[in-house]
């Protein structure tokens, strides 16, 4: 046990993706020693996947623009289930995170007057993405990475040492959180490249790994969101809220098969490409629903029209929320009006100039050139709904990142975390997200160090050996199932039973199927030794991807509404009641998921007189805004 | 639709190791990638490769395919003829851990040693003015990926391993190109750097880089050729090399 490696910092960061970097920046800048832990090497989190951009109400497009209209945007776009003090301070802080970018050295698109370039997107009523092209994502990681670099310069300039002060361990994953008690006493894990294990002590541990979409078949997401973040919150005694709500963003590639759920962009919408099916009928107009139809155009004309003159024309239908347009997609396939591939037509070949598709939307054009042979400035791309993001995780205090539930010491931030985009988000909050929770959490998780002085939790020896035995089982284990199998079937499963649209029926055989499938997790067997190891990563891996499926599951069983990345057949409208449930998970002693509801914070009176009352009576119960008049009255 | 083909994968580790033959399924619009993945489902669960994005954004599935080095995700199955072997090896310039994953420790070194962005003292955030036409040099360069195809293929250091101490590589020039033309960036001695600490004088203009990078940067003639000219005119006008003598403004600071 003496050769385990150990390592002692004030705060690590588990996930180096936006959030994580920009915690971890926070948490260095606070004068905390501080840990990055990335799954895979530095630069290559899921971030870089991020296209359309950040979300941020700058005012550089539009000047009417400002954070009451993009917090209205985001509270609709969740259909009202978000968080509203975390959407509140998204709305505020986004700009100043993107305008701190820039000193760390971003370069995003420009407007004529040098200022930061905004485009349109789905659900956002002015331009507001700050964008760099078609690879926004890419730009905000390298602009993080290379911050972090920069500080670790610093920290050499002053102490000899680069690692003095922000370290990151690549290629690392964390398998268990270590407590003392109730509180977060550090992190246990093992390097992929040598398969030996390493152990953090640190009384506070900031989770920003992402999200969970390796548990579908057709997803957008990489290897890496196993929703690894998700059950070490739940298994420390953390919480997760609104685990039902899943958005299967509209547009992925369908052909060739093997490229089938690779993410395009949004942009591609908002720069004037429209959805059509077989028929050649462009058909989103047709699924405008009741809450949405004051804000959207209801002619191919007047959506044309608003490109150029958004003041005095409504939008194209085309930039509905995602969870609107992903379930019209998949009627007009259900309708027998799909492609030959199962999809239906993205074009913005007919519609824009090859050079303007060109300078707009790069790496769209060589994703679809090198994997599909389609040129998309001369053909239409074929798409169809991915499993891209997971609104719900880890419930969070708004304010600071600290996780529900009975732990101390940890925070979270980015996917990993609930709350923010309640039961959809909108695209180019994500990054926005990201960066405004990520700097909370560091900031946060460091305030949190500081309040405990000198008594610092321990990890107990008989916690890291549990740890150990439970990592290595897998490769102990001569007879057991192929983990490739057992994870290939879990995929099946919850692409057919807890996909796009679900059932009562299907949703109880897949809860059957996860509670067979725990048993199979238990059995698998990796061959091989411990260096660099993919099928033993994977086996270790499926015990989170099987933990955070049947949260899933179990709440979308229980809610019995429609509402943003939540769709019953059974019952496919939405209800005022619902609204006012949050169903929480947790994790019983034996290992069980549970589940209870909980009442949704109550807007503060000023938040909901940012909306007309017509509007806020699609949404909520006649209690509700009975106990909200008076004071409007009053105003 | 399907066929077999003929796989012939580098399997070993830092004791050695040997090219493996397989025989595997090949499916209509597939990439190097996605066989690989076949491979560690069906045959070889502990086969050892990075990828994570799938789509040519993040960089991580470098590797040498018929010996040219290419992204594994980015390289269909459809430009090899059928009954063609496809050769998959690690990437020659960096030290092999196991399989087709390398220790590119160098790349993150070097980016270590090299100079962040200095921003400029008297501009407050939000009140950064730039012009499309001026970021847009930079920004060819900030699409780089990492995928370190070019520092893999780069002949100062692919059969040089005495090089690596004084040559930073292509990768590491496009940032100091990238810098250099930023028009907000303080520091006014990032093409002295280049020469002095980063070796780019060692790069006599093969343009390999620029023939394998998969974002098509033009590595060479964008940033190298230009990063090397002026290097030159700073270094040999003695105006320059008297008013450095007197106020020392190049002095490259870390």
């Amino acid at each position: 046990m003496s050769d385990l490696e150990k390592h002692s910092f004030d705060v690590v960061v588990i996930g180096a993706g936006g959030a994580g970097l920009r915690a971890a920046i926070e948490a260095r800048l606070a004068g905390k020693k501080t840990a990055i832990i990335s799954k895979s090497l530095f630069g290559k989190a899921h971030t870089v996947m991020a296209e359309g951009g950040a979300a941020a109400a700058m005012g550089n497009v539009n000047s009417n623009d400002n954070w009451m209209v993009h917090f209205r945007d985001t509270m609709r776009g969740g259909k009202f289930l978000n968080n509203f003090r975390m959407a509140e301070i998204h709305a505020k802080e986004a700009p100043d995170r993107v305008w701190e970018l820039e000193t760390y050295g971003a370069l995003f698109d420009r407007t004529k007057d040098g200022k930061i370039s905004q485009r349109n997107f789905g659900g956002h009523e002015y331009p507001r993405l700050a964008h760099v092209g078609d690879r926004t994502g890419l730009e905000l990681i390298r602009t993080l990475q290379q911050k972090i670099v920069s500080l670790q310069q610093e920290d050499f300039a002053a102490t000899g040492d680069y690692y003095s002060g922000i370290r990151v361990f690549s290629e690392c994953t964390i398998t268990e959180l270590l407590l003392d008690g109730d509180k977060v006493a550090g992190a246990f894990g093992y390097y992929r490249e040598s398969g030996e294990f390493v152990l953090f002590e640190a009384p506070a541990i900031v989770l920003a790994t992402g999200g969970i979409g390796k548990s579908w078949k057709v997803t957008s997401n990489s290897w890496e969101y196993t929703g690894d973040g998700h059950a070490l919150a739940l298994r420390a005694g953390a919480t997760l809220i609104n685990m039902e709500f899943i958005q299967f963003h509209p547009t992925g590639m369908v052909w060739p098969p093997s490229v089938k759920g690779i993410l395009v962009t949004e942009s591609v919408r908002g720069d004037g490409g429209v959805l059509k099916n077989s028929e050649g009928k462009r058909f989103m107009f047709d699924y405008v629903p009741d809450v949405f139809r004051a804000q959207y155009a209801e002619t191919e004309e007047e959506a044309d029209r608003w490109y150029t003159d958004p003041d005095n024309n409504r939008r194209p239908p085309e930039l509905l929320p995602r969870d609107e347009v992903a379930r019209a997609i998949n009627s007009e396939i259900k309708a027998g009006r799909g492609t030959p591939a199962g999809g239906v037509f993205l074009d913005i070949a007919s519609r824009r100039p090859a050079d303007y598709i060109l300078k707009r939307l790069p790496s769209m054009y060589h994703q679809f050139k090198e994997l599909a042979d389609v040129d998309i400035t001369q053909q239409p791309m074929e798409i169809g709904p991915t499993c891209h993001y997971v609104m719900g995780g880890v419930e969070v205090d708004p304010d600071t990142g600290a996780a529900g539930g009975s732990v101390k010491g940890l925070f979270a931030a980015g996917e990993v975390s609930g709350g923010m985009h309640g039961s959809n988000r909108l695209g180019g909050n994500s990054l926005s997200d990201l960066l405004v929770f990520g700097k909370r959490a560091g900031e946060y998780a460091s305030s949190y160090v500081d309040g405990l002085g000198a008594a610092r939790p321990a990890v107990a020896q008989s916690d890291v050996d549990t740890a150990r035995a439970v990592a290595l089982a897998p490769l102990e284990r001569a007879e057991g199932e192929n983990p490739y199998t057992v994870w290939h079937d879990l995929q099946q499963f919850m692409q057919d039973l807890v996909g796009l649209i679900r059932r009562k029926a299907e949703l109880e055989e897949s809860l059957k199927m996860l509670s067979d499938l725990r048993e199979r997790v238990a059995r698998v067997s990796a061959i091989g030794g411990r260096r660099f190891n993919p099928g033993w990563h994977l086996a270790l891996d499926l015990r989170n991807m099987l933990t955070v499926s049947e949260c899933a599951a179990k709440a979308a069983l229980e809610r019995e509404e429609s509402r943003g990345g939540h769709t019953r057949e059974d019952f496919p409208a939405m209800d005022p009641k619902w609204r006012q449930v949050n169903l929480v998970c947790s994790l019983s002693p034996s290992g069980e998921v549970e589940l209870r509801h909980q009442p949704v914070p109550t807007m503060r009176p000023e938040l909901l007189s940012l909306f007309e009352l017509s509007e806020l009576k699609k949404y909520m119960t006649d209690q509700e805004l009975d106990a909200y008049q008076p004071a409007k009255d009053g105003e | 639709m399907g066929s077999v083909r003929h796989f012939r994968v580098w399997r070993g580790d830092t004791d050695g190791g040997g090219l493996q033959d397989f025989q595997v399924e090949v499916n209509d619009g597939e990439v190097v990638l996605d066989i690989i993945h076949r491979l560690q489902a069906t045959q070889a669960p502990d086969l050892a490769v990075r990828w994570n994005c799938k789509a040519g954004k993040c960089g991580s599935c470098s590797m040498e395919i018929n010996g040219k080095p290419r992204l594994g995700c980015m390289t269909r199955m459809s430009t090899f003829e059928e009954a063609e072997t496809v050769t998959v090896t690690p990437l020659r310039t960096f030290p092999v851990i196991r399989d087709l994953v390398t220790d590119v420790s160098f790349n993150y070194q070097k980016a270590l040693e090299m100079p962040a962005f200095a921003p400029p003292a008297d501009v407050k955030p939000g009140e950064y003015r730039m012009q499309q036409v001026d970021v847009e040099r930079s920004q060819e360069f900030r699409k780089c990926i990492e995928c370190f195809l070019c520092q893999n293929t780069c002949h100062v250091v692919r059969d040089h391993e005495e090089n690596k101490v004084s040559f930073s590589g292509p990768r590491l020039f496009i940032r100091a190109a990238e810098l250099d033309m930023h028009p907000l960036d303080a520091r006014t001695d990032r093409k002295d750097f280049s020469v002095s600490e980063q070796g780019i004088g060692y790069c006599n203009i093969t343009k390999c880089c620029t023939e394998v990078c998969p974002e098509h940067i033009k590595i060479t003639d964008n940033a190298i050729i230009p990063m090397k000219e002026r290097a030159v005119d700073n270094r040999y006008d003695p105006l320059v090399w008297l008013g450095r003598k007197i106020f020392r403004r190049d002095q490259v600071q870390s």
